[in-house]
């Protein structure tokens, strides 16, 4: 308890908290409108695409700044989801196969580049590969305010744009029956997705970051069917996967935050999968069973009458 | 010498690995290669935990093992109305954070180096050999990956006609009587035996890369499956080498290059393949249009 007081007293600590919270909110609510659209792995291809971009911003400018990194991968995201739209649209090959060939080889290219950082001797490369992993507890306030401000640019597109977004998860054709830009706003909705990933490599991680893209999307849907639900719902879950992740780290034990902050998101999923209202396994084993009993009761009526008659 | 047995495990790998993402490719499963990879994580590091040496066949069957519960949960998630895609995002991710969660518990007596887990060293495969009776029969890799070539020549091509009929028509090959789940789960032990036993000597990038591009890239060339098995084999055989001289050229990550050139292969596929090619196609468009400004001028 004590542990937690000091948390909630020390601003670095603080910092690390918002942060985090910031991160979960922003990536649960684009996550949702990824996850409807089918494109919940998209996360996870872009945030190994933007290695090659780090590594090239790394390259011309000589410098860690974070703001060129961020640039760098946002650049290389960009061109991914391009790449991945350009082959499913003008080959057979299915979106997934596009996804994994360009995670894949992006991330092949950012190794052979990494490398070459690494064999060139450049004394001041020795802090790329935590950029990959990511390590919250080194954030520092400035990431913090720009986290901030990305993440309020993002929720506030996301409410602005509802309307059309929600249209374009569900009817993309009737969208553009009625004249909505449908392929601008697809691409909309890809670059929320890549900025988001891009401001969370660094504190979680190239792989982590496509669970908070993901999970809490998924345990949402589980909880309702009215899309602006789900989307606060995801929101609210990844903001409490950062704030409950967060403090388990801190509070001891020499833990990464971003794998801590993941599995507090797998146990809100695991916890919907099982307890939510309809479509968890709880509900439906009631359901199940009730409608067993309710069967049960009509046959044993016309089953006792004729057995009396047969006596 | 050391320079033949890289580019022979990588060819090994390309091989394996593409066999089997044919079937990946087809099924519209190409990321269970990228997610059984990461999701082994915590497989390796048990495996390590329990037997305390880094000995390859602890670490094999431990990987192997999750990378079964790995598939099993992702068709569990997706059964109970879970979009396939997010399933698997869903499952690889909570693996692989139980992975380093694990490996930052125990890091202190751990001398497993995730750099090493994630990109492999193709570069060192030469060096860690195997001796039978004294004798030095060759890397422990190239055995390793070999035989899981072997494995996986051997059941593709003894049930090759019931996984085709399991790709293209599900519901016809459970109407003949070929038992489906059965020969999907023989498919994922497979792509997990695969993936477990190349990653060690190469990586997960390798892996993943081998277990899709290639395959992607001969699908662009032929309409046969036979056929684009064989051009994807060849496909990932000359990535590697191609591969390799590029690396020893740039002075780069061998894995890292391979995976780059067979990606330079599919784009050369992509817009020069002489039925699906991108530029291909546009001529052929051109010269139609062209032929019907004529037909109707005259």
């Amino acid at each position: 308890m004590m542990d937690w007081l000091n948390i909630l007293l020390d601003p670095n600590a603080q910092w690390i908290l918002f942060g985090s919270m910031l991160l979960g909110l922003s990536s649960g609510v684009i996550g949702s409108f990824a996850y409807l659209r089918k494109q919940s792995l998209m996360g996870d291809a872009l945030s190994h695409a933007a290695l090659p971009g780090v590594c090239i911003a790394f390259m011309l400018s000589g410098s860690k700044s974070i703001f060129l990194f961020l640039l760098g991968a946002a650049v290389a995201g960009v061109i991914a989801t391009f790449g991945i739209g350009y082959i499913t649209r003008n080959t057979r090959i299915k979106q997934d196969s596009a996804l994994a060939i360009i995670l894949t080889v992006f991330f092949g290219l950012g190794i052979v580049l990494l490398t070459q950082i690494q064999h060139s001797g450049n004394g001041n490369q020795s802090g790329l590969d935590k950029f990959l992993f990511g390590q919250a507890a080194s954030m520092m306030l400035s990431d913090v305010v720009i986290m901030a401000v990305i993440s309020i640019v993002l929720v506030s597109i996301c409410s602005l744009l509802f309307k059309e977004f929600k249209l374009l998860s569900f009817d993309p054709g009737f969208a553009r029956g009625i004249g909505y830009p449908v392929a601008f706003m697809d691409q909309l909705i890809m670059f929320l997705i890549v900025v988001a990933v891009v401001v969370g490599i660094q504190a979680v991680g190239v792989v982590l970051m496509s669970a908070l893209l993901i999970t809490p999307a998924v345990s949402a849907r589980y909880w309702t069917e009215k899309l602006g639900l789900m989307v606060v719902l995801s929101g609210l879950f990844g903001a409490l996967s950062g704030l409950i992740g967060t403090f388990i780290s801190a509070s001891g034990n020499n833990l990464p935050t971003g794998p801590l902050t993941v599995l507090v998101a797998t146990g809100i999923f695991v916890i919907s999968v099982i307890a939510a209202p309809r479509r968890g396994v709880l509900s439906k084993l009631l359901l199940r069973s009730s409608v067993r009993n309710q069967m049960r009761r009509e046959q044993s009526g016309p089953q006792m009458e004729r057995r009396e008659k047969a006596v | 010498m050391s320079t033949f047995w890289i580019i022979l495990t990588g060819a090994l790998v390309a091989s394996t690995c593409s066999i089997v993402g044919c079937f990946l490719v087809l099924r519209k499963m190409a990321m269970i290669g990228d997610a059984i990879s990461h999701a082994v994580l915590p497989g390796i590091v048990i495996a390590f935990l329990l037997s305390g040496s880094r000995d390859s066949l602890f670490m094999l069957l431990g990987a192997a093992g999750i990378g079964l519960i790995t598939v099993f949960l992702i068709q569990l998630f997706h059964q109970s109305g879970v979009q396939s895609d997010a399933s698997i995002g869903v499952v690889f991710t909570a693996l692989f954070a139980v992975g380093v969660v694990l490996i930052s518990m125990y890091t202190r007596h751990i001398d497993l180096d995730l750099d090493c887990v994630l990109y492999g060293e193709i570069a060192y495969v030469p060096w860690n050999t195997i001796h039978v009776g004294g004798v030095d029969i060759g890397p422990k890799a190239v055995w390793g990956v070999g035989l899981a070539f072997l494995l996986c020549a051997t059941v593709i091509a003894l049930f090759y006609k019931q996984f085709k009929i399991c790709s293209f028509d599900p519901a016809m090959a459970a109407a003949v009587g070929i038992p489906v789940a059965l020969f999907h789960y023989l498919l994922m032990g497979l792509v997990s035996v695969s993936t477990v036993a190349s990653f060690e000597s190469v990586g997960a990038i390798l892996v993943v890369g081998m277990l899709v591009v290639p395959p992607a890239t001969a699908y662009l060339l032929t309409e046969k499956l036979s056929r684009m098995i064989v051009y994807s084999v060849l496909i990932g055989c000359a990535s590697s080498v191609i591969g390799y001289y590029v690396a020893s050229v740039l002075d780069a990550s061998i894995a890292g290059s391979m995976i780059s050139v067979a990606g330079i292969l599919f784009l050369i596929a992509l817009l020069f393949s002489p039925t699906h090619g991108v530029i291909v196609r546009k001529l052929k468009q051109r010269k139609m249009i062209q032929k019907q400004a004529d037909a109707a001028a005259a």
